[in-house]
């Protein structure tokens, strides 16, 4: 495939496609956990506001959250400090990103908590562990074991999203493909590299995500 | 109906008297039912398209010979694994690029340089590729039991899919085809990129002329819920109507005979 010196432009983009996605996926996971455990708490005002959030956000399209946060947060800040403010395109990118993904992330978490058997937060309790070090010592080490596969699918999901952030006007691999076709008049050819970009990174994080889950799963080997 | 909404939106005009945003929602009302129209539209048809399309791709993609599932493979996995912003812009501004597409006549002009079309393609394809992986899934977990009945009676292959196997599958992806039109009804916000008008582009519209971006925005977002909540609400009526054989074993399946249990059914039990 020719292109017209326009591959480095491209690479360039795949960058910033990993960085947006890494990053979305950090904060998600953190809001995904803080959903779950808001969920399962025993106080209902937090599971209200769990369940609200991801109704609300599983509910409205992704690109609408993006433009919400973009648009919507230059706004607040205007008629807060009756100044114009602009955030940048990767700051609301990974925040639109995050919450969505975190909104997913949350059922995931969810029901990997439900599946830890009862008895094991029992033990932990008649070993006289608080509810936080239950939490990191008990539940946490065995939860990514049951998670990672639901996890996974979501990441590969958050990484097709990330080409929504182009739409701000962020220079990923999505729009860095829409600026070249314009130079070039070679739409078609542009938009196919950038798709077999994105089907490249989604090979290797597919295999990523396998290796994990074999990882993961070594305990059990084992013992079949 | 848009006659109906037009004096809806005169009448909701006179009742604001100028407070915003409620004055501009009343004037706005009438485009942005056109643009739920235009989602709508988006939806269905490319739900139904794709659906379709996805048959003969599951078919194709569980046989045993490589020349027949190695294209169905190709094409699940492109589509999966692609954005979906990616195949729009490939099938409305990528055509464009091949001399010998512009030459075609009316195919050209009346629908694939017109992006109301681009998009129902690029819509059908990708929500094809999903199904055909849920279907080709749901084939195979169709009851063994029930396939080796067929055989015995001595029905036909092509009869077995006909009237056992794929409705079978069907009333098993259910669920999961609720969630992928959902999934369709988010995506097709992104035709709003290829200058159509949906509910997003009438938004984008709105917005453009009234300045009141987050305003619009959190009306968008209400009446994508208020459709997600309708296509909710249809899938289960649709489930339930569907699948009503299995809400009736549920209860009384151990009364029947134990024999009869298959390990799909115990699950539906559990």
């Amino acid at each position: 495939m020719d292109l017209h010196g326009f591959g480095h432009l491209l690479l360039a983009g795949t960058w910033i496609t990993l960085k947006l996605a890494f990053t979305s996926l950090f904060f998600g996971l953190i809001l995904g956990l803080i959903g779950a455990a808001a969920k399962l708490s025993p106080i209902r005002a937090l599971r209200w506001i769990a369940t609200t959030y991801t109704t609300l956000i599983r509910g409205i399209p992704e690109l609408l959250l993006v433009l919400i946060i973009y648009f919507g947060t230059t706004e607040i800040l205007l008629r807060l400090f009756d100044k114009y403010i602009e955030i940048s395109a990767f700051a609301a990118g990974v925040t639109a990103l995050s919450i969505a993904f975190g909104a997913y992330a949350t059922e995931v978490f969810r029901s990997a908590l439900q599946e830890i058997p009862k008895g094991q937060r029992e033990s932990a309790m008649a070993m006289g562990l608080n509810r936080w070090q239950t939490f990191t010592r008990i539940l946490m080490p065995q939860l990514w074991r049951i998670a990672i596969p639901g996890l996974g699918n979501l990441f590969l999901v958050l990484l097709k999203d990330t080409a929504l952030v182009s739409v701000i006007g962020l220079d990923d691999l999505m729009r860095q493909a829409y600026v070249a076709a314009g130079f070039t008049k070679l739409p078609f050819t542009f938009y196919l590299a950038a798709a077999f970009i994105y089907l490249l990174l989604t090979i290797i994080f597919m295999q990523a995500i396998r290796f994990m889950e074999i990882r993961a799963n070594r305990p059990w080997q084992g013992a079949r | 109906m848009s006659e109906l909404i037009i004096q809806l939106s005169q009448w909701l005009l006179t009742l604001t008297q100028g407070a915003e945003p409620w004055d501009s929602y009343a004037r706005y009302l009438p485009r942005l039912m056109d643009g739920v129209w235009v989602t709508l539209q988006l939806v269905v048809v490319s739900g139904i398209v794709g659906f379709l399309m996805a048959i003969p791709i599951a078919l194709m993609r569980i046989s045993k010979s490589p020349w027949l599932w190695i294209f169905p493979y190709c094409y699940i996995f492109f589509f999966r694994g692609t954005p979906l912003l990616v195949q729009i812009f490939l099938i409305y501004y990528g055509l464009s690029q091949f001399e010998s597409l512009r030459n075609l006549g009316w195919i050209w002009t009346d629908v694939l340089s017109q992006p109301y079309w681009c998009a129902i393609i690029a819509f059908s394809l990708n929500t094809s590729a999903y199904i055909a992986e849920l279907f080709r899934g749901a084939i195979l977990a169709v009851p063994k039991g029930e396939v080796e009945a067929a055989q015995s009676l001595g029905i036909s292959r092509r009869k077995q899919y006909q009237h056992i196997i794929l409705p079978r599958a069907f009333g098993i992806i259910l669920p999961a085809y609720g969630n992928e039109v959902i999934l369709m009804l988010k995506g097709s916000a992104l035709a709003s990129t290829i200058t159509l008008l949906d509910l997003m582009g009438a938004t984008r519209g709105a917005i453009a002329r009234t300045y009141m971006s987050l305003e619009f925005f959190l009306l968008a977002g209400l009446l994508y819920l208020l459709l997600t909540a309708v296509l909710i609400g249809f899938f289960r009526l649709l489930e339930n109507w569907y699948n009503a054989h299995q809400h009736a074993i549920n209860m009384s399946l151990e009364k029947v005979d134990p024999q009869l249990r298959d390990k799909h059914l115990e699950d539906n039990v559990r």
